[in-house]
């Protein structure tokens, strides 16, 4: 996992403002949270000056790439299937209390989480805690991972 | 989508959905990794039925297997951990006809600790009653992440239960006592307790002392008393014990049962067996039922007698035909015991090529069951659980061919 300083240490430093904030540092912060991409640091990307900088900054976000909408990351050659994230997601339950809540696979289309030929799939991410104007850092699905095969970035 | 038993491991997985196509699996929700390549195996190295290394057809090879069986004085029949439970009832009268010797995995495996909780000396529950009630589960010497992947999430720790509704956020510890940080332990965190290997029964004894009051004697004291207090706090507790505590613990099985009978006097405290193979319980319990054993049984005087001269590792020496049914022993078994048994004349009923039936003079194959055979099978904490087929498969069942080669006797 990147932090917002080593991505700032990878930008001009210059505060030029051109990005539309107000510091180089607050576009680290915008990079890491996916709210802004690199290409909208324009000194970056045109003064050549910048540009083992730039390929730099672009293997370190390589992994952002293919986040979803809420950061979640799923290695499925690392998933067990054991279903602890299906079970201990709070979506999922809410959505399928009968089920989900007690263990057995969901039934409903509206988990986020649920285990397909052997591992883990998601769905609906609309849903997660993560996303959205109020989300929280619900952490239950890598929490209970035993094998660290779900991740945010 | 149709509903699918899954016979991968001694959890039976009842709410698998699986849409099959032109004979194939193609779509499965709800199995786990370890579930679905077992259902995916169902596709690969099936094999045919042989007789010294040549094709034959399958009556031959059940007439040869009859044959081998009915001129040998004594055989020995073993597996059945990985048959239904009828398979099993027709192995045992087949072994009743021919006097023979019948031993299963558990003879290797959990044997020693079944045979405790069978005969009601070490009390145990249902796993319904351990999501319902459970508020410790300890995981000893096992890792069912890795050996029964959904044992957590539908039993153990994250299910909501009747009387557990907060579940793994509040009401539920799992504690892992293992000789390595396994995945399981990963889980656990803080309630890891590493012991060094055999040495569980040291740490028993100092679980015993710090019940008592008393100082453990173990490097880590601070932890070990933390421990107490959690199994004193317990309201109703369950214990897991895996092959590696079997092992450790072997003839010192004893002691194990005095720590499970300390705790009841405490609070209430459940043992469930970690099984490893679909239906080893099954045969156990079936065995126990007709001759009062649960393996090692040899019916060459007539009556049963049961022994360790009876146990596979014995038996592998002294018999002089074999038939090997939902296990390969040939690389479960020790290396010893494996090439006694590779040297004897060997029959091997198996859907899918193994050591053993490569080494067999006669393979006879058979339906996977859960996917191409019926039947019925017990889970690994005694739940009987029927199952229908969903695959079509013109193969006979383990039954089947067992009944067949007794007809040919």
């Amino acid at each position: 996992m990147v932090s917002a300083m080593e991505i700032y240490m990878l930008l001009p430093k210059t505060n030029c403002k051109k990005c539309g904030l107000p510091t180089c540092m607050a576009f680290a912060v915008g990079l890491l949270g996916r709210e802004k991409k690199i290409d909208e640091c324009t000194p970056l990307i045109e003064e050549k000056k910048y540009e083992a900088k730039l390929k730099k900054l672009r293997e370190v976000m390589a992994p952002f790439e293919n986040a979803s909408e809420t950061g979640l990351i799923i290695h499925p050659e690392k998933c067990y299937g054991c279903g602890n994230c299906v079970v201990a997601c709070p979506v999922n339950v809410a959505a399928d209390p009968t089920r989900c809540g007690i263990g057995l696979g969901p039934q409903s289309d509206r988990v986020i989480l649920k285990v397909e030929d052997g591992v883990v799939v998601s769905n609906n991410l609309k849903e997660c805690r993560r996303f959205g104007p109020n989300k929280i850092l619900c952490n239950a699905c890598t929490a209970t991972c035993p094998s660290k095969a779900i991740e945010f970035v | 989508m149709e509903a699918v038993t899954c016979t991968g491991c001694s959890l039976l997985c009842n709410d698998i959905e699986a849409a099959v196509t032109d004979e194939k699996l193609f779509h499965v929700k709800n199995l786990c990794r370890k579930g679905h390549g077992h259902f995916q195996a169902a596709f690969s190295e099936r094999t045919v039925p042989m007789i010294d290394g040549q094709k034959a057809t399958i009556d031959q090879a059940i007439a040869r297997a009859a044959e081998i069986l009915s001129s040998a004085k004594k055989p020995l029949l073993y597996g059945w951990s990985n048959c239904t439970l009828e398979a099993q009832a027709a192995g045992v009268r087949l072994a009743e006809k021919l006097g023979a010797t019948i031993d299963d995995t558990s003879s290797f495996c959990q044997g020693i600790l079944m045979e405790r909780i069978l005969d009601g000396r070490i009390p145990t529950c249902t796993l319904d009653d351990v999501r319902n009630y459970a508020d410790t589960s300890i995981f000893w010497g096992a890792d069912p992440s890795n050996s029964h992947p959904r044992h957590l999430s539908r039993f153990s720790y994250y299910p909501r239960g009747e009387k557990r509704q907060k579940s793994y956020e509040e009401e539920r510890t799992c504690i892992a006592v293992d000789v390595r940080r396994s995945a399981t332990a990963e889980i656990c965190s803080n309630y890891y307790y590493r012991v060094a290997p055999g040495s569980d029964e040291q740490f028993i004894e100092a679980v015993l002392a710090v019940l008592d009051g008393k100082i453990p004697k173990v490097a880590d004291k601070k932890k070990m008393i933390e421990l107490g207090s959690i199994l004193k706090k317990t309201e109703y507790g369950v214990i897991f014990p895996g092959l590696g505590m079997v092992y450790s613990l072997q003839e010192k099985m004893d002691l194990f049962e005095r720590l499970v009978a300390r705790l009841n006097e405490i609070t209430a405290f459940k043992v469930v067996p970690m099984v490893g193979h679909y239906n080893t319980r099954g045969f156990n319990e079936l065995l126990r039922e007709k001759t009062g054993f649960i393996n090692r049984v040899s019916f060459s005087g007539g009556a049963p007698a049961h022994g360790p001269e009876h146990s596979v590792m014995a038996a592998a020496k002294s018999c002089d035909a074999a038939l090997v049914i939902g296990s390969d022993p040939l690389s479960a078994l020790p290396f010893a015991t494996a090439k006694a048994l590779a040297k004897v004349p060997l029959i091997a009923i198996d859907p899918r090529r193994s050591l053993a039936t490569d080494a067999a003079r006669v393979v006879i194959p058979s339906a996977i069951s859960g996917l191409e055979a019926g039947g019925t099978a017990v889970r690994m904490d005694g739940m009987r659980v029927k199952f229908e087929p969903f695959l079509k498969t013109d193969l006979l069942t383990d039954e089947q061919i067992l009944t067949k080669i007794m007809e040919a006797i």
